[in-house]
C-alpha cells in the first residue's frame, strides 16, 4: 500500500510536469504577443522592446519555461501581466468560490442522479424508465450557457425565488449549483440504474425478498448501499469533467471563482494567470483521481491496489 | 518679452479657440443633491488602478477619480481645464511650460501634495522599471531617452523651481503637451505610498481624487468612498460607488431592468439593444454620444493592387456604409475621413468617397483590374465584426473584388497587421483607434506616419507620406493657444490629403449608449463623456437622497 501510494505519488508529480510543459510550450507557440497586450497601442516599440526585456520574454523558450518550473518548485506562480498582482494572490482569493460551486455542483448531481435512477431501475421498462432516461440525455447533452441562461430567466427574472448572478449566500449558490449538476446528473442517473438493475438481480436480494421482507427495506437496506458505492467512488474523477463546465458556468452567474479568472485571462493573452490556474486545476483532478483509487477497494474488496 | 500667462478657465477656452467666456473650470451642479450611493457593473476585473500602468476603457476612467493630473477637461467636454494646476505658462518657442500648482491639495494619507510628487509620478512612469504603456507620452521632454532607457535617474527637463512650481523643458514644441498632463499616466501619486507597496500599488492606490479606495474584494467588488478633503469644494456628489465586477453585459441588463443596479459597465449587450430601444420606458433611460473612435478597412499599399491608388480609392467607394451601420443596429454614423466628428479638427465641409459601384468599377478598369482580384480581408473573430466583413464582403463582390474572410482572435490580427506584408486588407473593429485624448494629432502618429509603419506597430495600411510627416511635425509646434484654430486646420488639411491616398476606407464612428437607472441624476453629457466611459463617477449623482 505505501509503496503504491509513494509510486503514484511521483506519477503524479510527473504528469503535472508535463502539464506545466505542455501548457507552457502551447502559450509559447502562441502568435499573440502577451507584451504587446501589457504595452498597449500607444507604445513605442521602444517600450515594448524594454517590457519584454523586463519580464524576461525576450530569452529563449527553455530558459523561460526553466525559469518558471524554477519559480513553481518554490510555490511562486509568477505575476498576472495584466492586473500585475501575485497569480497565488489572484488564485486563492477566487479558489472558496469554485470549491463552494463544486460542492454545491457534486450534491445535486448525486441528488438529482442517483435518484431517477433509483426510480428508473425500480421501475425497469415502464413509461417512467424511459422519460427519466431520455430526461438524462437531454440533462448530457444540453451545453451548460444555455441551461444556465435558462434557468437565470426562469428562476431568477420571472420568478423572482432566486436571485439573478452574484455570490454570497445559499440563494446564490442553488442555480449555478444545478446548472453544473444537471450534466453530472444525467451520467449519474445512467449510471445508477444499471448498477440497481444489477444488484436487484443478485441472489442475496432474492434471498431477502423469500424471507418475506418488504419491497422498500430491500431497496433501502439491502440493494442501494450496494449499487451506490462503487458510484459514489467516481466522484474524484468527476472533479476534470466539473472543472470544464465552471469555467462557462461562473460567467454566467458572475460566480467569482477561478473558472472567470482564467476566462478573462485567456481574452487577454495573461499567461501567468492561465499557467496557474491550469495547475491548480490540473493539481485537484489528480488528488481527485488518487483519492478515487485509493478509496476504491474499500469500497469494492475485489479491487487491489497494485 | 511675450509669455502667454493664463489661469484656469479662460486657459482651456483659449487652448481650444473657443471662447473665452465660459464658466468656471468645474462647477458645482445647483440641481444636485451629495449624498447617496450608486452601484455599477463590470464584466471585467478590475486590472490595476496604478495611474502609471491602468490603461484600459474600464480602469481608466476609475483612476481618474482617484488621482488628478495638472490637467484636467471640462466634465462632459473635450476643453481642457487646468486641474492641480492653478495655471501654466508657456514660453514663446512653445519648448516650455511652467505650472503652478493649487495650494493646500491633500492626499488620501492627508500629506500635502507638491511639486516634487509631479516630479515623481512622471519619472516613475518613464523609468522601465515601472513597466508603462504611458511611457511614450513624455517623449518630447528633455532627457527622456536617458530616463527611459534606464540610464538617468529622472528626467532632466522637469525642475522642481520651488514646492508650488514646477517646470518642464521640452526638446522641441509640443501643442499636445497639456494633453499629455492631463492624461492618467502623468496623475500624480506619493511616493511613500508607492514604495510601501511596491508591484501592488495599483491594488492600494493612493491619490488626490474625489473618491478614495474603500474596499476591493478580488474578483467581486471594488468600493470607493467619497474624500471628504477633496480639494473641489461641493464635489463629489456621491457618498460610494460599488462596482460589482464579474456581471455578463446581459445579466447586468436584467438587473437594471429590476432596479438593482444603476449603471451597466459593459454597455446593453448587442442581442438586447433592439427591445431595448424599442421600449419607450427603457429607452428614455438611455443616453448617446459620440466617441472618439473610427472603425475602418486597412489596405496594405504593400501590397498588389492595393499599392493602386485607384484601386484603394475603389474600394472606399464600393462599401455601403450606410447598409454596414444598419447591421449593427444602428449603433453608429457612417465615417468619410480618419477623425471622428466629435474630435476637433473634423473636416466638416469634406464630403469623402460616395457610395458609387459603378464609379468603383471603372477605377478598377483604369488599374488594370476590369476583372477583380482575390484578396484576404482580416477581422477579429467576435460579434458583430465578422458580420460586419461578410457586408463589406458582399460590397466588394459586387465590383469584382472575392475577398476571403480571416477571422482571428485579435492578437493574431494585431500580428498580421503589423508585417510589412501581413495582412492586404484589415477590419479595424474590436481593436480600433480610440483617442487617448481629444487632440487631432492622437489619429495620426501610429496609425496613420511613417513612424507605425514598422514591424510590429499599429499602421495596418502601411502608408508612409514623408511630406505629410513634416506636415504634421509642423501642426504639433504651433503651441500658442491662441492658434489653437490655426493648428486643428491644418491636420484637418492633413487628414483630407490622407484620404485622397486612400490607405484607410472608413467605414463609421461608433456611438455610445449608456443606460441608466432612473434615480441617476446630471446632466447628459456626464453619462457620454469623452473621456470618461462609462460616465463621470464625479459629478453624478442620484435623485433620491433623503
Amino acid at each position: 500500500m505505501i509503496a503504491y501510494l509513494a509510486r503514484r505519488i511521483v506519477q503524479s508529480i510527473l504528469i503535472l510536469i508535463g502539464i506545466s510543459a505542455i501548457t507552457f510550450a502551447l502559450l509559447y507557440l502562441l502568435p499573440a504577443d502577451p507584451v504587446r497586450q501589457i504595452a498597449g497601442r500607444s507604445a513605442t516599440p521602444a517600450t515594448v522592446e524594454s517590457i519584454r526585456r523586463q519580464l524576461g520574454l525576450d530569452q529563449p523558450f527553455l530558459v523561460q519555461y526553466g525559469r518558471y518550473l524554477w519559480n513553481l518548485l518554490q510555490g511562486d506562480l509568477g505575476r498576472s501581466y495584466i492586473q500585475r498582482s501575485e497569480v497565488s494572490q489572484l488564485i486563492v482569493a477566487r479558489l472558496p468560490a469554485t470549491l463552494l460551486l463544486m460542492i454545491g455542483a457534486i450534491v445535486c448531481e448525486l441528488l438529482i442522479g442517483l435518484t431517477m435512477g433509483l426510480v428508473a431501475a425500480v421501475r425497469r421498462g415502464s413509461r417512467t424508465d424511459d422519460s427519466l432516461m431520455v430526461a438524462s440525455f437531454i440533462g448530457v447533452s444540453a451545453p451548460q450557457f444555455v441551461v444556465g441562461l435558462l434557468l437565470l430567466y426562469v428562476f431568477a427574472v420571472r420568478l423572482s425565488w432566486f436571485p439573478i448572478g452574484g455570490y454570497g449566500t445559499f440563494s446564490h449558490l442553488v442555480l449555478p449549483s444545478l446548472t453544473v449538476g444537471i450534466m453530472g446528473a444525467g451520467w449519474y442517473a445512467r449510471m445508477m440504474r444499471s448498477s440497481m438493475i444489477d444488484v436487484l438481480y443478485q441472489d442475496y436480494i432474492r434471498t431477502a425478498r423469500a424471507k418475506g421482507l418488504d419491497r422498500l427495506t430491500i431497496l433501502v437496506r439491502h440493494a442501494l448501499p450496494n449499487a451506490i458505492l462503487p458510484i459514489v467512488a467516481m466522484v474524484g474523477i468527476d472533479i476534470g469533467i466539473l472543472m470544464g463546465g465552471i469555467v462557462v458556468v461562473e460567467s454566467v452567474f458572475g460566480w467569482p471563482g477561478i473558472g472567470q479568472l482564467v476566462w478573462q485571462a485567456i481574452q487577454r493573452v495573461d499567461i501567468p494567470i492561465i499557467m496557474g490556474v491550469t495547475l491548480v486545476s490540473a493539481f485537484a483532478i489528480v488528488l481527485g483521481n488518487l483519492l478515487a483509487d485509493i478509496v476504491a477497494p474499500f469500497i469494492d474488496p475485489r479491487i487491489k491496489l497494485r | 518679452m511675450k509669455k502667454y500667462l493664463v489661469s484656469t478657465a479662460a486657459a482651456a477656452a483659449l487652448a481650444l479657440g473657443l471662447s473665452a467666456a465660459s464658466a468656471s473650470a468645474q462647477e458645482v451642479d445647483p440641481n444636485a443633491k451629495p449624498g447617496g450611493d450608486i452601484v455599477i457593473t463590470y464584466k471585467d476585473d478590475v486590472a490595476t488602478l496604478d495611474p502609471a500602468i491602468g490603461y484600459d476603457w474600464q480602469n481608466w476612467s476609475m483612476i481618474k477619480s482617484l488621482f488628478d493630473g495638472l490637467m484636467d477637461y471640462k466634465p462632459g467636454t473635450t476643453e481642457l481645464v487646468p486641474d492641480l494646476a492653478e495655471s501654466y505658462e508657456i514660453s514663446p518657442d512653445g519648448k516650455t511650460f511652467t505650472f503652478k500648482l493649487r495650494p493646500g491639495v491633500k492626499f488620501h494619507n492627508g500629506r500635502e501634495m507638491t511639486a516634487e510628487d509631479v516630479k515623481y509620478s512622471i519619472d516613475r512612469v518613464v523609468n522601465p522599471v515601472t513597466q508603462s504603456p504611458g511611457q511614450g507620452f513624455f517623449a518630447s521632454i528633455k532627457g527622456y531617452e536617458e530616463a527611459a532607457a534606464g540610464k538617468a535617474d529622472g528626467l532632466s527637463g522637469i525642475t522642481v523651481v520651488d514646492p508650488s512650481t514646477i517646470r518642464f523643458e521640452l526638446t522641441r514644441p509640443d501643442a499636445t503637451f497639456l494633453h499629455v498632463m492631463a492624461i492618467n499616466f502623468s496623475h500624480v501619486v506619493p511616493k511613500e505610498e508607492v514604495e510601501k507597496y511596491g508591484a501592488d500599488f495599483g491594488k492600494h492606490p493612493v491619490g488626490t481624487g474625489a473618491f478614495k479606495l474603500g474596499e476591493w474584494t478580488l474578483g467581486q467588488r471594488v468600493v470607493f468612498e467619497k474624500n471628504p478633503d477633496y480639494w473641489h469644494k461641493g464635489l463629489p456628489y456621491l457618498d460610494k460607488i460599488t462596482f460589482e465586477i464579474g456581471q455578463e453585459p446581459i445579466v447586468a441588463l436584467l438587473r437594471l431592468q429590476k432596479g438593482e443596479i444603476d449603471v451597466p459597465g459593459d454597455g446593453i449587450p448587442p442581442a438586447k439593444f433592439q427591445e431595448v430601444m424599442n421600449d419607450p420606458a427603457q429607452k428614455a433611460r438611455v443616453v448617446e454620444g459620440g466617441q472618439l473612435h473610427t472603425g475602418y478597412v486597412t489596405l496594405n499599399v504593400n501590397v498588389p493592387p492595393f499599392d493602386n491608388v485607384k484601386v484603394r480609392q475603389a474600394v472606399n467607394m464600393a462599401i455601403n456604409k450606410e447598409r454596414i451601420v444598419q447591421l449593427i443596429n444602428n449603433r453608429a454614423v457612417p465615417a468619410n475621413q480618419p477623425l471622428p466628428p466629435s474630435m476637433p479638427g473634423y473636416a466638416k465641409d469634406y464630403k469623402g468617397y460616395p457610395y458609387d459601384p459603378a464609379k468603383a468599377k471603372e477605377l478598377l478598369a483604369e488599374a488594370g483590374q476590369a476583372d477583380g482580384f482575390t484578396t484576404d480581408l482580416y477581422v477579429m473573430n467576435t460579434d458583430p465584426n465578422p458580420r460586419i466583413a461578410q457586408g463589406i464582403q458582399q460590397d466588394l463582390a459586387a465590383i469584382g473584388i472575392k475577398a476571403n474572410i480571416q477571422a482571428l482572435a485579435q492578437a493574431n490580427v494585431i500580428a498580421a497587421g503589423g508585417e510589412k506584408e501581413g495582412a492586404p486588407m484589415i477590419w479595424s473593429g474590436g481593436m480600433a483607434w480610440i483617442a487617448d485624448f481629444p487632440d487631432p494629432s492622437n489619429f495620426y502618429g501610429p496609425i496613420l506616419g511613417c513612424g507605425g509603419a514598422v514591424p510590429g506597430g499599429w499602421n495596418w495600411s502601411w502608408y508612409c507620406n514623408e511630406d505629410l510627416d513634416k506636415k504634421a511635425a509642423e501642426a504639433d509646434s504651433i503651441v500658442d493657444p491662441a492658434k489653437a484654430e490655426e493648428r486643428n486646420k491644418m491636420w484637418s488639411d492633413i487628414y483630407v490629403k490622407i484620404m485622397e491616398d486612400a490607405p484607410w476606407a472608413p467605414v463609421f464612428n461608433e456611438q455610445r449608449f449608456t443606460m441608466k437607472s432612473p434615480r441617476m441624476g446630471g446632466a447628459d453629457n456626464l453619462y457620454v463623456d469623452p473621456v470618461h466611459i462609462p460616465i463621470n463617477y464625479d459629478h453624478v449623482y442620484v435623485n433620491d437622497v433623503q
